[in-house]
């Protein structure tokens, strides 16, 4: 079930969600916390379930069974993937737009915009068209539009996506803004490095929660050992191999491993739980390469 | 001597008054990679056109495998577009085999690798973009191109896809084929042999990642509370990057960032940059210039 409510026990997320899309399960009993001051990032591939899981947070979607803790409408800020601007308003009009839905005061919303648009570099661009915009000021555009109100939480899908770094550094700017005002951010992203930087990290695939936890603990936590190596191992190894870096990181289930010993980051450990869950669905010899 | 499969000598292109791309050298040999850096209007995808021969250069020179531009040096291309370029409503195979027969290839050139086997049958625009990008890599590739151009070709993917990306592009540039490519993602610059960074349409940086960011360091600050020092820093117009509970401000001494923390506790030390670092100081700095008279 789904409640808006306080934050009792100081946190927003979900507990077992699951979620069904006719006979396929999009969310195979996830759970999620988001604490408020806190940057939370949703990672994984295409299909992993990010998007699912923040229309869960977002009040946008009902579970089929599972909880939901959320705060009210009112009180959530909700960047979907690939929009969240309406392209036919300028920018100044998507924010006074905006702050009329979530009844924010017009001097206070004309104030907070402001500051914000010129923090974040779109203040000559404020009689522009939103469609208009170039993707990186678009997200930044969509996440001031979601952060205007000062939300309790705030849901980001993949706000960096595509973003060139420049505009990738405003946005994390924005988000750490957001969080530093005591808001729940919640991000879904693709990039391992951008998760580095967040307090806690969930990592899905297919609907399943492969890790969760701070950064350092999803590292710590990752079984076996890794090793580099100059190229792809011949033989079963093989399968356990991956390109990085120029290199190749070989991970052994068990603690052993002939080689340089490599020590992991978060990019190995979301990779080794990736390559681990393929490795026990598909037997050796019926791989797909 | 080796033919180059790319190289630009001084290339400008300007529209109307605006120069995208001003003065450009670049070099692809053959068998290596070279990543393409840059923030959005940097001139990278101007100057991928320009090689391309999409688009002729106003002053300068564009010479691939020796000769400017044709329809014979753009058969030695495979190029993979950030739309990926495929043909959303024919199926996989179709698709491969259309791209095959501009090439002059044969069937045999469009028969399906293993994981797209599954797939060929089911119209492109249906299916995952992991599946997607397999299949235009696959198009890219099939007529076993001397130069391949990939633009942001790992956008989205998780980290096992991206390293079995990037593992097609290494076997392609182990077989002799030269590689430019461009990405937003700095971890992947480490699977490049050399990075070209470009800002307001010049070069400003060449090298590995490692002669890029030489010496450059930050400030790293370990505050009681990240968010207290977050206001503070801010307040004070320094560039203030979170990263965990800890705070890295890029172009500031320790000295001006322990005046702007005031009373706050912290520790301030400094730390190396990383290239995404040195990255924005380029870009940054590129601008500033720009922007004086």
């Amino acid at each position: 079930m789904t409640t808006p409510q306080a934050a009792g026990g100081g946190w927003w997320g979900t507990e077992e969600v699951c979620v069904r899309f006719g006979a396929a399960l999009a969310l195979d009993h996830v759970s999620f916390r988001a604490e408020p001051g806190r940057v939370s990032a949703v990672v994984g591939g295409d299909g992993a379930g990010r998007t699912t899981l923040l229309r869960c947070l977002a009040g946008a979607l009902a579970p089929a069974s599972g909880l939901v803790r959320r705060p009210a409408p009112l009180a959530t800020g909700y960047l979907s993937a690939g929009s969240g601007t309406y392209p036919d308003l300028t920018v100044d009009e998507n924010l006074a737009f905006r702050a009329t839905a979530y009844r924010v005061p017009a001097g206070t919303a004309r104030e907070r915009s402001a500051e914000l648009l010129a923090r974040a570099g779109l203040d000559r661009v404020r009689n522009r068209l939103a469609g208009q915009l170039s993707g990186g000021m678009r997200q930044k555009l969509g996440v001031i539009a979601a952060m205007l109100h000062r939300p309790d939480l705030l849901v980001l899908d993949e706000p960096t996506t595509g973003v060139d770094p420049v505009s990738r550094s405003d946005l994390w700017w924005l988000i750490a803004r957001a969080a530093a005002g005591g808001a729940a951010v919640v991000l879904a992203t693709s990039y391992l490095d951008e998760a580095e930087r967040a307090h806690g990290v969930l990592v899905l695939d297919a609907g399943i929660e492969l890790a969760s936890g701070t950064p350092g603990h999803i590292v710590a936590a990752m079984p076996g050992t890794l090793t580099a190596a100059g190229e792809r191992p011949v033989g079963e190894a093989g399968r356990r191999a991956w390109r990085r870096a120029g290199g190749w990181r070989v991970w052994h289930p068990g603690p052993n491993g002939n080689g340089a010993a490599v020590r992991p980051d978060l990019q190995d450990a979301v990779t080794v739980a990736i390559l681990a869950r393929e490795l026990a669905r598909v037997p050796a010899g019926q791989e797909a390469r | 001597m080796t033919e180059l499969p790319a190289q630009a000598a001084a290339v400008t292109r300007t529209f109307g008054h605006f120069v995208a791309v001003d003065q450009v050298d670049l070099e692809v040999r053959p068998g290596e990679v070279v990543g393409l850096l840059g923030a959005n209007g940097a001139g990278k995808t101007t100057l991928i056109r320009l090689l391309l021969g999409l688009l002729r250069p106003s002053g300068g020179e564009i010479r691939l495998f020796g000769e400017p531009p044709s329809r014979r040096t753009r058969r030695r291309i495979g190029y993979v577009p950030q739309g990926l370029g495929l043909y959303e409503d024919l199926t996989t195979a179709e698709n491969l085999a259309f791209s095959a027969a501009v090439y002059g290839e044969g069937a045999a050139a469009a028969s399906l690798p293993a994981p797209l086997v599954p797939y060929g049958r089911t119209v492109v625009g249906s299916l995952p973009l992991g599946i997607q990008r397999t299949a235009a890599f696959t198009a890219a590739l099939a007529h076993n191109p001397d130069l391949l151009v990939l633009d942001e070709p790992t956008s989205g993917v998780d980290p096992l896809a991206r390293a079995r990306l990037w593992e097609t592009v290494a076997g392609a540039a182990a077989a002799g084929a030269g590689v430019l490519v461009t990405t937003h993602y700095m971890d992947e610059a480490g699977e490049c042999d050399r990075l070209v960074i470009m800002a307001a349409g010049r070069v400003v940086a060449r090298g590995t990642a490692r002669d890029i960011t030489g010496d450059a360091r930050v400030t790293v600050v370990e505050p009681g509370s990240w968010a207290a020092a977050f206001g503070a820093l801010e307040a004070a117009g320094l560039p203030v990057a979170l990263v965990g509970r800890t705070l890295r401000v890029p172009g500031a001494a320790p000295d001006a960032v322990r005046r702007a923390l005031g009373d706050l506790p912290a520790a301030v030390t400094t730390a190396r940059a990383t290239l995404e670092e040195r990255f924005f100081e380029l870009t940054l700095s590129s601008a500033q210039t720009e922007a004086r008279p």
